[in-house]
């Protein structure tokens, strides 16, 4: 594919694309990891007690009543610890955890203890303790800027899936991104006098624009300019546009220069009717999940082993069905850790349990892992993000939720 | 500011761009009075043409269609059925359409048709603005793939430059709505209804009128008001495809689904009452002093800047006080104000604004316009299908993202390339954007390589991109 050798050029060449910042000053210390981190954000709101069940907690069958998964019948859960058991909507990851590569830590929660789902998504993706109206930039953002310099992840940015960037990973760190399309690229030549005259007229738009263009080199050189990989499947609700999501992602953070971190959100999961935990809604979303999981193991082939993806949600659904054989906004919820670099195989999780005086406020699983300690950890053990950093940059004021260690194989 | 770049400011910071006739000379006139004018049109927000049918048709449509579905498939017990789970695999080739499909592209057409069109299209911008601020998603189901645009002409377009309070009252009993924050599937507990069978409440509804519709999430109300307006909203469903309890398609109230006795919310009883009593709720929220200022903040935001002016807003805030949510004199009063003109254009223009304007410089008469469409949601703004039920965003840092200004320079790659025979696109630039022109996207325009090319500069060009 040589469509369009001139602009790949001089982006190659003369782009000087990412600001001298973010350029490594040496290489990465030898034998140091070249992790791949990847944030996949559930929007609406999971229902962790129908994705892994407390089968072992005496008050789960009947609190869920129709929503309660099973340890027998037509359609078992997945047994992981002999007390938690997996929707078996999720083979995949089912499979990596027998092999030490997922894991769960279940019953967290961000800060955030109110039931909007806007203000819990804003609290999730910037990283700050409580909601702030228009908040300017996310926590992956601010913690690619903390990584240490000369790791080769700091020189690439992030990777944004979709037409728009969320706030998680928005801030001052140069992010591109990517999404399926259906139109032809705009030539060369024009694309160079619209950035000649954005860098003139607008530099805000340029360097949008300029990271956009270097995307599509990226994505023109990985083989994922025509063909199939480029035509829109399905929304990301959707099991094929789910995956096409994590293939296109893999593709790109596999690249040498590509991005090392990405993030990525599936929408769907406020599920208030018909929840259909085994044979409808909650079903096909984790199905579509598991899917993505699959598509980042293949797509990353040899550097799966140094990849991380942690799979989180703005708050979970009430522990009790509603009066639709649904959920309503919730408080804890769970987190999903997956890639040859977890230390997998376990479920990580204080039980707080579901008797009516253990539920937050009687009515929500009640919280015992703050989130950002999940998100800490990982940063720390993969990139060698400092304590310092962690606790005042990337998650202000969240030192009282310190890094959870051994997350990382 | 000259009077030029106020004309262009009118017609692009409140309107949907300049159309290159000679729009741009006349709203250089009189700036203000041209948005006066569309302001003093009462019907002007009102849209009716051939092939739009009332959503109580078009649901009895998608039943009917529904019911053959079933009978089909009774018929050959083979074929899977119709549902949320069926058909993982994308069939071979393009289904013919359906109904529901129909219905959606004409009523889609009929909104770009009207804002390519509008004048000035400052009233069309305000049906976008509180389109968006009562969103629902034509994504969520079939019903909702019929109702959402009927949902726009019935319950938004006649109260834009009416009142606040009758805008809600019919958004919230609109089946469209009911249909997408579940409201029709809520039962009262202590309900005939809710006795017999082991169904409940659902707060969905209740919780984002609060929080999206009229308080906004600082406004003040707790998890207990959820919960009584939930109660007072059971009943609100519209009738099934079978007509038990009126009019397929239609709004009911249903007692039996209705939770009896008072409730109190925010401290104050509403009593037992049938359908009144949400009514009256939803009319105390209406002139509550924290829906004025929330419905302030988002209109200054989106008309002006990512970070409203807050005096800019507290005299809409008192306007719409004053005037018991009177929305045209809360308009007026936007265009009244200095602070709404003398902001600089830092806004960049959200998809759809950015496809209409370069539709209205480009667009040739009886053109498809199912690629605006396609654009709309590959630019991440699909007609009528946010993600979640806080609509699109209106701020730019969520638009002005390097994928999307890419994809914006495909798409304007594309509208030149199908122009034929094409004036001089300096004089398109001198027609739309005139004398608010830079001189660098004067200079890029008349450099380039072909006409073409010269009009992809243009739609490409920041004084196309921000307003």
């Amino acid at each position: 594919m040589l469509a369009h050798p001139s602009r790949r050029a001089v982006l190659a060449t003369g782009g000087a694309l990412f600001a001298s910042a973010y350029l490594p000053a040496f290489a990465a210390a030898p034998g140091a990891r070249d992790a791949r981190f990847v944030v996949i954000n559930l929007r609406g709101g999971l229902d962790a007690l129908s994705t892994v069940a407390p089968l072992g907690d005496p008050r789960y069958a009947e609190l869920r009543g129709p929503l309660a998964l099973e340890a027998g019948g037509a359609n078992p859960a997945l047994p992981l610890d002999g007390f938690f058991a997996l929707n078996p909507s999720m083979p995949t990851f089912a499979r990596l955890y027998r092999a030490g590569q997922g894991a769960i830590v279940h019953a967290v929660a961000t800060p955030y203890r109110e039931r909007s789902h806007f203000d819990a998504q804003d609290v999730l993706e910037s990283g700050l303790p409580r909601p702030v109206s228009n908040a300017r930039d996310g926590w992956l953002n601010r913690a690619i800027a903390a990584i240490p310099a000369g790791a080769r992840v700091a020189a690439r940015g992030g990777l944004a899936i979709g037409a728009t960037t969320p706030l998680i990973l928005r801030g001052p760190a140069p992010v591109i991104g990517w999404a399926p399309q259906i139109l032809p690229n705009a030539s060369d030549d024009l694309a160079m006098r619209v950035l000649d005259l954005y860098r003139h007229a607008d530099p805000a738009l340029a360097q949008a624009l300029a990271r956009g263009l270097e995307t599509e080199r990226i994505a023109s050189r990985m083989g994922m300019q025509g063909g199939d990989m480029n035509k829109p499947r399905g929304g990301l609700e959707s099991i094929p546009g789910m995956r096409q999501a994590a293939q296109g992602a893999a593709r790109l953070i596999a690249a040498d220069d590509g991005p090392r971190i990405a993030a990525l959100s599936f929408t769907g999961w406020d599920t208030h009717a018909n929840e259909g935990p085994l044979d409808g809604r909650l079903s096909n979303l984790l199905k579509g999940l598991d899917g993505a999981i699959e598509e980042f193991e293949s797509g990353l082939g040899p550097l799966w082993k140094d990849t991380a993806l942690l799979i989180v949600t703005e708050f979970g659904r009430t522990a009790r069905v509603n009066g639709t054989i649904g959920t309503d906004h919730g408080t804890a919820t769970l987190a999903f850790l997956a890639g040859g670099a977890v230390k997998g195989g376990r479920v990580i999780a204080d039980w707080p349990g579901l008797a009516d005086g253990q539920l937050h406020e009687g009515r929500d699983l009640r919280p015992t892992t703050d989130l950002r300690a999940i998100a800490k950890g990982l940063l720390a053990e993969l990139f060698g993000v400092a304590a310092a950093a962690l606790d005042r940059d990337v998650f202000p004021d969240s030192a009282a939720a310190p890094a959870m260690k051994g997350l990382i194989a | 500011m000259a009077n030029m770049t106020l004309g262009y400011r009118a017609l692009t910071r409140f309107g949907l761009g300049p159309r290159g006739d000679d729009d741009i000379a006349a709203a250089a006139r009189d700036p203000r009075g041209l948005l006066k004018a569309e302001l003093a049109d009462p019907g002007l927000a009102l849209l009716d043409a051939p092939g739009l049918v009332r959503s109580a048709d078009a649901a009895k449509m998608l039943f009917a269609r529904v019911a053959e579905v079933k009978r089909e498939s009774e018929r050959k017990p083979d074929m899977p059925a119709m549902g949320p789970a069926a058909a993982p695999a994308p069939p071979p080739q393009k289904p013919p359409p359906t109904p529901e499909g129909m219905v959606f592209r004409a009523e889609a057409f009929a909104r770009i048709k009207r804002a390519a069109e509008a004048k000035a299209g400052f009233v069309e911008r305000l049906v976008a603005f509180w389109s968006n601020h009562f969103a629902v998603s034509a994504a969520k189901s079939g019903f909702l793939r019929v109702t959402a645009g009927p949902f726009e002409r019935e319950a938004i377009r006649p109260h834009v430059l009416g009142r606040f309070a009758d805008m809600l009252a019919a958004v919230e009993r609109h089946p469209a709505m009911l249909a997408y924050l579940d409201n029709n599937l809520s039962i009262g507990p202590d309900s005939p209804a809710g006795k017999n069978r082991r169904r409940g409440l659902n707060e969905n509804l209740a919780r984002e009128i609060l929080e999206l519709h009229t308080l906004g999430v600082g406004g003040g109300y707790r998890q207990a008001d959820v919960i009584a307006l939930a109660n007072m909203l059971t009943g609100w469903a519209f009738v099934g495809a079978a007509g038990v309890l009126g009019e397929p398609g239609a709004f009911v109230f249903n007692v039996n689904t209705h939770q009896p006795g008072p409730q109190t919310m925010m401290g104050r009883v509403y009593p037992a009452g049938g359908v009144g009593q949400a009514e009256g709720a939803l009319a105390d929220l209406a002139r509550h002093p924290a829906t004025a200022r929330f419905v302030a903040t988002k209109l200054v935001r989106h008309f002006v800047a990512d970070e409203p002016p807050p005096a800019l807003v507290e005299t809409l805030a008192r306007t719409f006080r004053d005037t018991e949510g009177d929305l045209r004199a809360v308009s007026l009063a936007l265009v009244d104000s200095d602070a709404a003109w003398s902001a600089p254009p830092t806004k960049l223009r959200s998809p759809w604004e950015f496809l209409v304007a370069a539709w209205r410089l480009t667009r040739r008469p009886g053109e498809d316009l199912g690629p605006i469409l396609g654009w709309l949601t590959m630019l991440g703004q699909p007609l009528w299908q946010p993600a979640a039920p806080n609509g699109f965003s209106d701020l730019s840092a969520d638009w002005a993202t390097p994928e999307n200004l890419k994809l914006r320079l495909d798409v304007a790659a594309r509208l030149a390339e199908r122009v034929r025979d094409l004036p001089d696109p300096r004089d398109i630039l001198e027609r739309s954007v005139g004398a608010a022109a830079s001189e660098q996207t004067r200079m890029a325009i008349a450099r380039a390589e072909s006409r073409q090319q010269g009009l992809a500069l243009l739609l490409m060009s920041p004084e196309m991109q921000r307003r």
